[in-house]
């Protein structure tokens, strides 16, 4: 059986991890290949990584952090922020990422889900969702959750299930930021809707929300940055809380 | 000499981090001389499965692979192209291990099926020697290969199927050991030190 994934998320800037990084014992704190090290030898599953550098440079730069990365670890991550085409992804897989994760690039051109997931396999491609509650409707939002769009969350979970993907990572706009845990009414409703595997991301404040998570929203994977980065909640000991309760994790 | 196949199709990359990691020399190509002179060949694969059967034809490597008597390692993609055939794309493999390759039902498991699953190995093997048994390994996968005489290891994602796959001097692996930590690096040391 498939055990369930804790996955830390690194957002980099310039090659460099940014927000919230309060390591100890680092030689460089912001050194997104040494944290990646880290983690990896604290058990987290997988890794994802999301470039916010906002520059002409940045794709060039990018593939140099993914290799340097691909070279550190052994173990699978996402690359994801302001991926474009195909030939971004190319790049991204050869230089050694195992998936990219896309977001505002689909929704200007869902297709893109299609021919990547053809050309790299599905389970090369993510597709980054964030929803945010307005009016008692969930509604998707693109550019790093600056804009809102026409789109209804769970018909577009549904529609990029259908285009090709291989996994949702879904944040959760109302919950992100707050630690008072994932959105488990809507996380329970996408998996029921789907049958790909769900990522949570948005909320994780606990351990016991990792649990409530796993046990309540039937989701594949658990996403969380500051939490980890401030080292508020170690990687080993979540695993060792949600094997103690049952959850099938490898540790 | 290891070789590293690179025929278009593969996350070379990755494997042959690990390979480096490992301390082994290694070559990446496509060219049949070279893999003529390799002692040992890594068979990586990553993608659609008639893709990547073309690119082994525009290789001129369909064949070769056959016949090749040296030990070689297919990796996930890889592993599924030895088959004899595959429901990815409708192709036949290279007819190594004579089993069909086929899709998980999405009524039954979610597909893909990606992440950490373990995998139980027959004794006596050499790909799994000092490796604990069910441990976890990373897997990315749609397509299967069923349980069969040849299989070495099996995993359950709701049904059994082949994690690894041996005949004469072919192996084949379903997870990315390349991926799958100090486990995963065991197992293609294992390969180049004793299969």
């Amino acid at each position: 059986m498939l055990s369930k994934r804790i996955i830390p998320c690194l957002d980099v800037k310039n090659n460099r991890v940014v927000k919230g990084i309060n390591f100890i014992n680092l030689r460089d704190a912001g050194s997104a290949v040494e944290l990646a090290e880290v983690y990896s030898n604290e058990g987290a599953d997988e890794l994802v990584f999301l470039d916010i550098t906002a520059s002409i440079e940045k794709r060039k730069t990018l593939v140099e952090l993914v290799k340097d990365i691909a070279s550190a670890i052994q173990i699978p991550f996402t690359v994801g922020g302001g991926i474009r085409n195909l030939k971004d992804i190319e790049n991204l897989l050869k230089a050694g990422a195992d998936k990219v994760s896309l977001n505002s690039s689909i929704v200007t051109d869902p297709q893109l889900i299609t021919s990547s997931s053809k050309q790299f396999g599905s389970q090369a491609i993510v597709a980054a969702i964030d929803i945010k509650q307005i009016n008692n409707s969930y509604k998707v939002f693109v550019k790093g959750g600056t804009e809102e769009t026409a789109l209804e969350g769970l018909p577009w979970c549904k529609k990029v299930e259908e285009l090709g993907a291989g996994e949702i990572l879904l944040t959760s706009m109302d919950k992100d930021g707050t630690k008072s845990g994932f959105d488990i009414p809507f996380l329970s409703l996408l998996t029921s809707n789907v049958n790909i595997p769900v990522i949570a991301s948005g909320g994780a404040g606990s351990m016991q929300h990792f649990l409530d998570c796993f046990n309540n929203a039937n989701v594949d994977a658990c996403l969380a940055a500051t939490l980890f980065h401030f080292g508020e909640i170690k990687i080993k000991e979540l695993k060792n809380y949600l094997q103690q309760n049952k959850i099938h994790v490898r540790v | 000499m290891i070789a590293i196949i690179d025929y278009g199709a593969g996350n070379v990359a990755s494997v042959a981090n690990a390979v480096t990691r490992l301390g082994f020399s290694f070559i990446i190509t496509s060219d049949i001389h070279e893999l003529v002179k390799a002692e040992k060949i890594i068979f990586p694969g990553v993608g659609e499965a008639s893709f990547a059967v073309n690119r082994l034809h525009d290789n001129n490597l369909f064949g070769f692979l056959r016949e090749i008597k040296k030990p070689m390692l297919g990796i996930c993609l890889g592993m599924q192209l030895m088959c004899d055939h595959s429901d990815e794309g409708n192709v036949n493999g290279l007819g190594i291990f004579p089993l069909s390759v086929v899709r998980f039902k999405s009524s039954e498991t979610k597909v893909p099926h990606i992440g950490w699953n373990t995998v139980h190995y027959k004794p006596a093997n050499k790909l799994f020697k000092d490796i604990k048994q069910d441990e976890f390994f990373y897997f990315a996968n749609s397509y299967y290969a069923p349980v069969d005489q040849l299989t070495t290891s099996v995993t359950e994602n709701r049904i059994s199927f082949s994690a690894s796959l041996e005949k004469e001097n072919y192996f084949g692996v379903q997870f990315h050991p390349e991926k799958s930590s100090v486990s995963g690096l065991k197992v293609l040391s294992n390969f180049i030190n004793y299969c």
